[in-house]
């Protein structure tokens, strides 16, 4: 299975403000942490090991590709 | 420059004494000599004495160091020590452990059981005192010479210079009672991390240095602590950023403290103040002796190629790991046991020269995957940057509640043998169904016979090893013995072996790795596998 860049979240804008109210109140150093904790788990999810390779090169170019 | 101790001695096992050499009028031309007699250039000189090939090993000490340095030596060292003779002291004296448990600041994140295999002589590892170790090999020499091995141990004997020509290699020896020469049609340089030879020779040594500072400490205290190995992430007791508590025979606890990299070492060596670290992390009420202790910093990092010609490098002279994993001793006694047949079939005349090359390639390939392991350990231990300790400690966080986090954990993985994969001596696998874990390249797993074990049987010679399979029991092929071995395709061998298969043909090295496997015997094909094994192809 290859990367899928689509739109492919249900409700994006309920799920971005709900990205956002973790991270409420949180010092930039617990943000950075809860950040970290969130890759994990959603790469331990997505477990394809080329799919994620493919993602971190994707997360890598930014908004330069 | 006289001889002066460099460090003191736990055992002494090989006093000086004076040699003929030392009165020859020329240089005498020995055909193997070793430089070194730490736990590797022991066993290359047991390994190419019961193989009755003379060898003189030099060591500028007349024993083994004090303090313990190696603590932890893997199921692969003991299988070879085993086959060479002396497994069996070290299982003895040997301490056992399968529970390990995780610690970050007070919390215990999980706790693993290591639940080895069944069905192998030998246990995933022991804990055993390198002193023992060194010691256990030094007695099997002793043994060996006793029943003829053409093995000489000299102690006091520090070799200064050497010259290498195209055909041997002239020494220059330095001893108490003055300097002497000899020659070597072959030299194995098991001198250490710091080889003096591999300065002699003007060779490169590169890698990383881990810019961090650890505290060993061997202690024995009276206090009950289970027999197993304490690991903590940023220690509650504060006395040091990683800590770790593992048991030794004697009732001696190896304790290490990660203390970070600008530290005042010789402040930190004093006994006050590794008590007030063994003091916050034990407790006020336990009462212990600092048995030894010392400060390391670590460093990965090999040569480019371990055959110069005449000279051959081997063990930590060759390479060196941090010690997280226990990858250092563990991965020279593999260079033995991979170097021993091939020089012996070289010296013989039995294969070309150019079956060491075959050494160099295996064996670098070997220490690039201990380098990956252990520096992947130390960047775990040691975050390098801001982002990989907050990923650190996500990892520990998540791994106290969540499953998936453990397998991230990395405090040490432990050493295994590395698959000779794609490598020249193999021959393509004609079994590509069977077990990946015995494809060629693989160390052979043991597995337990009617009487004894499987690998009991294998090592020294080639083996033809069939299971279900008739195969002839002694034949010579390309000039190299070749011993057949027929066992009963069931149990731990089918698993292993045969996957679906009723039965199958494996041709086994000396070093107990499989050369080659196939579904039927087959003379012609086990001729060439066995040619392309010695480097005859
Ligand atoms: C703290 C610590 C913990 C470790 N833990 C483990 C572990 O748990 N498991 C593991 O497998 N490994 C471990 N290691 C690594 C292990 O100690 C080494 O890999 C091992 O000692 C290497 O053996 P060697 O024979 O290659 O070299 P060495 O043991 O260094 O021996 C070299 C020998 O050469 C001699 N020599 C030097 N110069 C000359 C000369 N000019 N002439 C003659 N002789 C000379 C020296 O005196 C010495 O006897 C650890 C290391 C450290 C520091």
């Amino acid at each position: 299975m290859a990367l899928n860049t689509d739109p492919n979240i249900p409700d994006p804008d309920g799920f971005y403000a709900e990205l956002l109210s973790a991270h409420e109140g949180l010092s930039d150093e617990a943000s950075v942490a809860l950040n970290a904790r969130l890759v994990l788990i959603l790469a331990n999810h997505i477990c394809d090991r080329a799919v994620l390779t493919e993602a971190l090169s994707a997360a890598t170019k930014g908004d330069a590709s | 420059m006289p001889l002066d101790d460099r460090y003191q001695l736990a055992f002494k096992l090989y006093p000086y004494e004076r040699s003929a050499d030392q009165d020859a009028s020329a240089p005498v031309r020995h055909p193997v000599v070793v430089m070194g007699g730490g736990p590797i250039g022991v066993a290359t000189a047991l390994d190419l004495g019961l193989q009755g090939i003379p060898v003189v090993l030099l060591d500028d000490h007349e024993g083994v160091g004090q303090g313990s340095r190696a603590i932890c030596f893997a199921k692969r060292t003991l299988e070879i020590a085993h086959r060479y003779g002396c497994g069996q002291p070290m299982l003895d004296k040997g301490i056992l452990w399968n529970v390990g448990k995780v610690f970050h600041d007070d919390r215990q994140v999980y706790e693993f059981n290591l639940l080895p295999e069944d069905g192998h002589r030998n246990p995933a590892f022991i804990n055993l005192q390198q002193p023992y170790f060194e010691r256990f090999l030094v007695e099997r020499v002793r043994e060996a010479q006793a029943q003829g091995a053409p093995i000489e141990l000299r102690g006091e004997n520090r070799i200064d210079a050497v010259d290498v020509k195209e055909d041997h290699v002239l020494i220059d020896i330095t001893t108490p009672e003055g300097p002497y020469q000899i020659e070597a049609d072959w030299l194995i340089g098991c001198d250490g991390a710091s080889s003096p030879l591999r300065k002699m020779m003007g060779l490169d040594f590169e890698g990383r240095v881990f810019e961090d500072n650890f505290l060993i400490a061997d202690i024995t205290m009276k206090a009950e602590f289970p027999t197993e190995r304490w690991f903590w992430f940023e220690p509650h007791f504060k006395s040091g950023d990683s800590a770790l508590l593992h048991k030794q025979p004697d009732g001696v606890w190896r304790i290490d403290f990660q203390l970070g990299w600008d530290i005042d070492r010789a402040e930190e060596m004093k006994e006050e103040n590794i008590r007030r670290r063994l003091d916050a992390m034990l407790g006020p009420d336990v009462d212990y002796d600092l048995v030894w202790s010392s400060i390391y910093t670590f460093q990965c990092r090999r040569m480019k190629k371990f055959r110069h010609g005449r000279v051959i490098f081997a063990g930590d002279a060759a390479h060196q790991v941090s010690p997280f994993g226990a990858r250092g001793a563990n991965s020279g006694i593999q260079d033995v046991d991979n170097l021993g047949w091939k020089l012996g079939l070289v010296l013989n005349g039995t294969a070309p020269e150019s079956l060491l090359d075959t050494y160099d390639v295996e064996r670098r390939h070997g220490a690039d995957e201990n380098i990956l392991n252990s520096s992947r350990s130390t960047d775990f231990i040691t975050p390098k940057s801001k982002i990989s300790h907050v990923f650190r400690n996500a990892v520990l966080d998540l791994a106290e509640h969540h499953a998936f986090a453990r397998p991230l954990v990395n405090s040490g993985r432990l050493s295994v043998p590395c698959v000779y994969d794609g490598l020249p001596l193999n021959t393509p696998d004609a079994l590509a169904d069977g077990p990946a874990r015995t494809r060629p390249g693989a160390p052979c797993p043991d597995a337990p016979l009617k009487d004894g074990f499987l690998l009991d049987h294998l090592g020294g010679d080639f083996v033809l090893l069939g299971i279900g399979a008739d195969v002839p029991s002694q034949t010579e092929v390309e000039g190299a013995a070749l011993r057949g071995l027929t066992v009963p395709a069931d149990g731990d061998i089918k698993d292993r072996y045969l996957g679906d298969r009723p039965g199958a043909i494996y041709l086994i090295r000396p070093d107990q790795h499989v050369a080659a496997r196939w579904p039927a015997y087959d003379a012609e094909l086990v001729r060439a596998a066995l040619a392309r094994a010695i480097g005859k192809d």
